[in-house]
């Protein structure tokens, strides 16, 4: 996010691009203060800054410009019962209250647009290139997917974005991850971002916005392209992008939001000018080769802690820095693995199949395809979570929710469930999980619970062995 | 909250990437105000799983009492965006976190809170780190760290932030005033602002 006091006359990324265009004025000493197209809200990290317009008297200055939804409190259980745990209920009617008072759409947990937020944005074609995009959930760095500069805020900023549609931000980095070649039969764009992350750390983007290029991110889908820049915050980067092409254009034309006739003309006119100009400079680079990945598995507590599925769990002894072999050695402790022994055929619990990481349809039919004609195995407790309704309602459409169902899984209405535990969907002290979500943190996934993080493919193929498992295995 | 200067003995968590998962964890989340966050302040370490005190805990120990400022490990404050992983902190008496970095998002929400991230040089910290229960002295001002009986060290922070916090600017009203801009930014982008309407 560079400032170019000189826009045109030098080579600009995509992030400065859109930075500059949305720069609403530059006082001296003080931050920009940068336009938001968008501002996307839940109920978690709304409601005080909704008390705090209602202290101060002020109103949402673009009710137009924010879209509410109910995700990480809400059940996954049928929407015939009512919300059972009075706390979070309480937040969902807070939720409720604050939309209606203050005029803003929202999309709660009996709409058929209700689901994730980081899915629904895109599903709705509320997300489009070249916009800048917040919402008070690290995992806004999704919508990136589409060429926006989208990154998450804390609730201060959730009540500066309702009462003046601005935030105020100071440049970032643009930190080039290239990706080269072909992916190898089994390994997805969650390994891609898993190994990116494993390779750098998980502080290694801070200050940075990533932008992701290369031939193998050209040749991903936007639901595969969603999937990594969603973990732009696992490798400390706010926000991760890829500048629209053409699969771009595609995805979005006739979606809900979407611009229509002349203005769609002139939003495409727009779109096409964003992407990266030759020879601008970027201030860090990594280049990965697609070729030599395979399936990544997390064994450790944080998710910089990742393996290809045929590796051996890293050896606290062979790291000199102390404060990082303490770390690893807590993190193995907490996990209870043994160093110098591979994670494939360890045994696991609980498979999740969900989050806005790896919710979309394309995630539940890879899935699907592994399960299709088998069975879960009986040690193993499956739960499949949609991103959306519309999600679930296409999954149904297609029949995969039988598939899940009949091989002993559980398929649920959407949010974001297990993936932080907040919903009453949880793991049990002690129980492993391979879940398709973004963090692995100690406790993330229910207090005590242990959580390796991987593809939907390795998800459901460890759901049916009942252990650690290599796709390919059952390819 | 204003931050001028600030003397206090400190209290070290010596661990690397302390997410906020750690610092609050997601089942405090579901308040609707900030009220009682504080409890949860690093509960799943403060306590054992029966709910007992763990004693080897940093921030349980006789020394950490009246604490106003915690030095952590490394890129202090990963994973989410919730702000309540500052005001939790904040309501424990906390006022500054030192380290060596923090995550991008959680040091923007401290400094909204009146808690100063402070970035020292690896040597530094290292000496703090071995210093748990010392009196350490931060100047706002002159942007310097001195631990007792040391020489100060220069720290970096963002001069807009660092004023908010000296003279107690009011930062959405700062915010407010460029309504004038904000219209005529809108104005100018009639057409390529997409509103949901």
């Amino acid at each position: 996010m560079k400032p170019s006091s000189e826009a045109g006359s030098r080579p600009r990324t995509i992030v400065e691009k859109i930075w500059d265009s949305h720069v609403v004025t530059q006082q001296p000493g003080a931050p920009a203060l940068l336009y938001i197209d968008l501002h996307l809200s839940h109920e978690v990290t709304s409601p005080q800054a909704f008390a705090m317009l209602r202290e101060r008297g002020l109103k949402v200055r673009r009710p137009d410009l924010t879209i509410a939804t109910m995700d990480h409190s809400t059940p996954t259980y049928s929407l015939d019962l009512p919300v059972l745990d009075p706390v979070g209920r309480a937040q969902l009617d807070a939720m409720e209250k604050n939309c209606k008072d203050f005029g803003v759409r929202l999309y709660n947990r009996h709409s058929d647009h209700q689901g994730i937020v980081h899915v629904i944005g895109p599903e709705q074609g509320l997300t489009q290139p070249g916009m800048t995009l917040v919402c008070g959930d690290s995992h806004t760095a999704t919508h990136g997917a589409f060429g926006a500069l989208a990154f998450g805020i804390g609730t201060s900023q959730v009540g500066h974005v309702l009462a003046t549609q601005c935030l105020l931000q100071t440049p970032s980095k643009t930190y080039a991850i290239r990706v080269e070649g072909t992916l190898k039969r089994g390994v997805s764009a969650k390994d891609i971002i898993l190994a990116v992350i494993a390779q750098i750390g998980i502080g290694g983007g801070t200050g940075c916005v990533f932008e992701y290029l290369g031939s193998t991110i050209r040749g991903l889908s936007m639901e595969e392209r969603m999937t990594i820049c969603n973990m732009s915050i696992e490798g400390g980067a706010r926000a991760g992008l890829v500048a629209p092409d053409d699969t771009t254009y595609q995805y979005l034309n006739g979606r809900e939001f979407a611009p229509k006739g002349a203005v769609w003309d002139a939003a495409l006119e727009r779109w096409k000018t964003l992407p990266s100009d030759e020879g601008a400079e970027y201030a860090k680079e990594l280049t990965l080769d697609a070729n030599t990945l395979e399936p990544m598995v997390t064994f450790g507590t944080n998710p910089g802690m990742g393996i290809p599925i045929s590796g051996r769990i890293p050896d606290p002894a062979s790291v000199s820095n102390p404060l990082e072999k303490s770390d690893l050695t807590k993190a193995l402790k907490y996990m209870d693995l043994e160093p110098g022994k591979p994670l494939q055929g360890h045994p696991v619990n609980v498979v999740f199949v969900g989050s806005c990481t790896n919710s979309r349809i394309s995630d539940l039919r890879a899935a699907a395809s592994v399960i299709k004609g088998r069975k879960v195995n009986p040690k193993v407790r499956m739960l499949v979570v949609p991103g959306s309704q519309q999600v679930k309602h296409q999954a149904e459409a297609e029949g995969l929710d039988k598939i899940f169902r009949e091989a002993g899984a559980d398929f649920r209405e959407a949010g974001c469930s297990m993936c932080l535990a907040m919903n009453g969907d949880q793991l049990e002290p002690g129980e492993y999980s391979v879940s398709t979500s973004n963090r692995n943190f100690e406790g993330r996934q229910g207090k005590g619970g242990r959580t390796f993080l991987a593809s939907p493919l390795t998800a459901a193929a460890s759901a049916i062995t009942g252990v650690v498992t290599d796709v390919r295995s059952l390819m | 909250m204003k931050f001028e200067t600030l003397t206090s003995k400190i209290v070290v968590v010596p661990v690397d990437n302390i997410d906020t998962d750690q610092i609050i964890p997601a089942r405090y989340l579901k308040a609707i105000s900030k009220e009682g966050l504080g409890e949860g302040l690093f509960v799943d370490w403060r306590k054992n799983p029966d709910g007992s005190l763990n004693p080897d805990f940093p921030l349980n120990k006789a020394e950490a009492k009246g604490a106003q400022i915690l030095v952590a490990g490394d890129n202090f404050g990963c994973g989410s965006s919730r702000e309540h992983a500052p005001w939790a902190l904040v309501q424990n008496g906390f006022r500054a976190v030192v380290s060596t970095s923090f995550a991008d998002i959680f040091k923007g929400n401290a400094l909204k809170n009146g808690l100063l991230p402070v970035i020292v040089p690896p040597d530094v910290h290292k000496q703090l780190l071995a210093s748990s229960g010392k009196t350490v002295t931060i100047d706002l001002a002159a942007q310097t760290l001195t631990l007792e009986g040391g020489q100060p060290v220069q720290f970096p922070i963002d001069g807009f932030a660092k004023r908010c916090l000296l003279d107690g600017v009011d930062e959405l009203g700062y915010m407010l005033n460029q309504e004038a801009a904000i219209a005529a930014y809108e104005a100018k982008r009639v057409g390529s602002i997409n509103t949901l309407q």
